[in-house]
């Protein structure tokens, strides 16, 4: 723990570290297109890679090499971006509320979002001119600007922001389950309840180009951002006085947690758990310091949920399972773990 | 070339916390502000160290603007140590410390030998470079004042600002903290509940009161029981103290809280008749 604690002294220590974590997380990645219905073995994975990426021409059957181009590898990558913008909006919405419970969907994302999407499909928002992403990413929006406005006049500190978060998605999951009880099916419903915990299936390459570059541009700015949120330790009053430029930042970075959340609920539906735990997993290792939090926050998540994306997958023949149900059955034991290990260690 | 006040008014919503403040703290010496619960010192601090703007009258630097020196500016010249700051991270003493450099380190800048040596210095000016590698959770309420103080002075500042820094802490500490503030090579203004402690250690004492400066000056001038009763409501005897020529000591009397004599009053003519009807006006 000392080793890691007096700030960004070791710079090589932290690109070492950052370049192993990013071999690591592409083999998960190689890995997890190797698992599903169909094995395919991990060599075959990197050759239809390679053949793709710069046309190494390596002999690999067509179909295999189907498989894994077009469905399994953009679902990792989507899954690796979605992971790693969930843990780092988690942590800066933490550091900047001050509160160790919250977590991307408090500022009303994901219940706007489902408000969206249901509207897009259950009620016919849009008259079929956009798909339930749009709609969810719109809802997002929506709900995410209600929550603003309300924390506004409240007086824009972090209590106000948590409890306008807390307005805002109660109101907007009302919202959801009025027009699910009031339109829906018991087939639609349950589609609903599926697409609402998290659901990868219907990703393709289009979303890894609006998935990665929105995590990378997210990610890098919050790490832009790192001393400020250190600075935040002690509160705003605190920050401020040691020459933060206190609001401007809360803007920049509580719109860049609210725009990656809004962008992956969007793909991917509202994946819970990721944003609130990862976060707390990686403190356990690297301790609280933003320089080395954000980006293990960030390798955790998008590993965590690579990973997870294959066991919802490969858990129930001939069924995939809501990734969301994953994350928290996984991840919440593998938490507590974390959390006895890491007191004892202490 | 001071940290000045002028004419300043800030205000909640409508209600002025404080009103046409003027006050002009001196390179060197370490001014005390006392006065009841509410009276507006800890708005007056936040003034001073630029986090609240003026809603009107100026807050100068070296008679440039605070506003106009910049955030990031100003931290490197003023440090701000607020009344009970916490938190749940787990930082240790040196992390803590460190964040006093924030001002100086940008972006792409390193963390360098002399920030290191920097925090070092702090963490000497305070006692507490044993403790550097403690966990906050761990600290006892002085421990913690101590660390916010050298937080501060690792923003090398000309300008060190305490609320209460007393606060919580037992009368050893009390002292010790006192002293160590006393002797730092710093212009320092905090503001203080004990006034015994105001005088003390403290140069130049300010009353503040309705979000006024009631009195200023030397403590032996500006603590008299007449200060007290009008501004605390309280019954005690001053004397003056042996040891340290020109400070004095406060006896309070029990059971002697007396109705204020100011409220209605406080206009100066009003002051003025009524120090008169008391003989305190020659």
């Amino acid at each position: 723990m000392t080793a890691l604690t007096v700030n960004y002294r070791n710079p090589l220590r932290l690109i070492t570290a950052s370049s192993a974590a990013l071999v690591l997380l592409l083999v998960v990645i190689g890995v997890a297109a190797s698992m599903g219905e169909t094995a395919i073995p991990v060599a075959t994975v990197f050759k239809a890679v390679a053949n793709h990426v710069w046309h190494a021409g390596y002999d690999v059957d067509a179909i295999d090499a189907g498989i894994i181009w077009n469905y399994r590898i953009s679902r990792a990558i989507v899954a690796a971006s979605c992971g790693a913008s969930l843990a780092v909006a988690g942590v800066v919405l933490q550091a900047l509320l001050r509160n160790a419970l919250a977590d991307p969907y408090l500022l009303g994302i994901s219940a706007g979002a489902s408000t969206g999407a249901v509207s897009v499909a259950l009620l016919g928002f849009g008259a079929g001119m956009f798909g339930v992403s749009v709609g969810a990413f719109i809802g997002a929006l929506v709900a995410f600007a209600f929550v603003a406005i309300l924390a506004f006049p409240a007086g824009r500190g972090a209590g106000a922001i948590i409890l306008a978060g807390v307005a805002g998605s109660q109101l907007f999951n009302a919202l959801t389950s009025f027009i699910v009880t009031k339109t829906a099916t018991a087939n639609e419903a349950r589609g609903i309840m599926f697409w609402l915990l998290g659901n990868l299936s219907g990703v393709r390459w289009s979303d890894v180009s609006l998935a990665l570059p929105v995590a990378l541009i997210g990610v890098v700015i919050c790490l832009a951002h790192a001393r400020s949120l250190d600075a935040f330790t002690f509160g705003r009053d605190s920050a401020a006085s040691v020459g933060v430029p206190v609001r401007r930042v809360y803007v920049i970075l509580i719109a860049c947690a609210a725009s990656m959340t809004a962008v992956m609920v969007s793909i991917v539906g509202s994946i819970g758990f990721v944003g609130l735990v990862i976060p707390h997993a990686a403190r356990f290792f690297v301790g609280t310091r933003h320089g080395y939090l954000l980006p293990l926050s960030a390798v955790i998540g998008a590993i965590f949920l690579v990973m997870a994306d294959v066991v919802s997958r490969i858990i129930l023949e001939g069924q995939v399972l809501p990734i969301g149900v994953i994350t928290a059955l996984i991840g919440a034991p593998a938490f507590a773990l974390i959390l006895c290990h890491g007191r004892v260690l202490r | 070339m001071s940290l000045e006040l002028r004419n300043v008014d800030w205000q909640a919503g409508f209600k002025k916390i404080i009103t046409d403040i003027s006050l002009k703290v001196e390179p060197g010496e370490f001014l005390g502000l006392i006065g009841p619960n509410g009276s507006g010192k800890t708005t007056l601090m936040s003034v001073l160290g630029g986090l609240k703007r003026p809603s009107r009258g100026d807050a100068t630097l070296d008679g440039q603007a605070l506003k106009q020196i910049g955030r990031r500016n100003l931290a490197r010249r003023i440090g701000f140590v607020e009344q009970q700051a916490t938190t749940i991270d787990r930082i240790t003493v040196a992390e803590a410390v460190s964040l006093g450099r924030t001002p100086y380190l940008s972006l792409l800048s390193r963390w360098s030998e002399r920030d290191d040596a920097v925090v070092r210095d702090a963490l000497d000016a305070v006692d507490m470079r044993a403790m550097s590698d403690r966990v906050w959770q761990t600290l006892s309420g002085g421990e913690k004042q101590r660390v916010h103080i050298a937080r501060a002075l690792a923003q090398e500042p000309e300008y060190l600002l305490l609320d209460e820094p007393t606060n919580h802490l037992d009368i050893r500490h009390q002292l010790g903290l006192m002293e160590l503030v006393r002797t730092l090579p710093v212009t320092v203004v905090a503001a203080l509940h004990d006034l015994n402690h105001a005088a003390l250690f403290c140069d130049r004492i300010a009353i503040v009161d309705h979000g006024k400066i009631y009195a200023i000056g030397a403590p032996g001038d500006i603590i008299t029981s007449e200060n007290l009763r009008d501004v605390f409501g309280i019954s005690a005897t001053v004397e003056p103290d042996d040891l340290h020529p020109g400070r004095c000591m406060i006896r309070y009397h029990a059971g002697s809280s007396i109705p204020k004599l100011n409220s209605g009053t406080d206009t100066p003519t009003a002051k003025l008749a009524e120090d008169v009807k008391k003989g305190r006006v020659a």
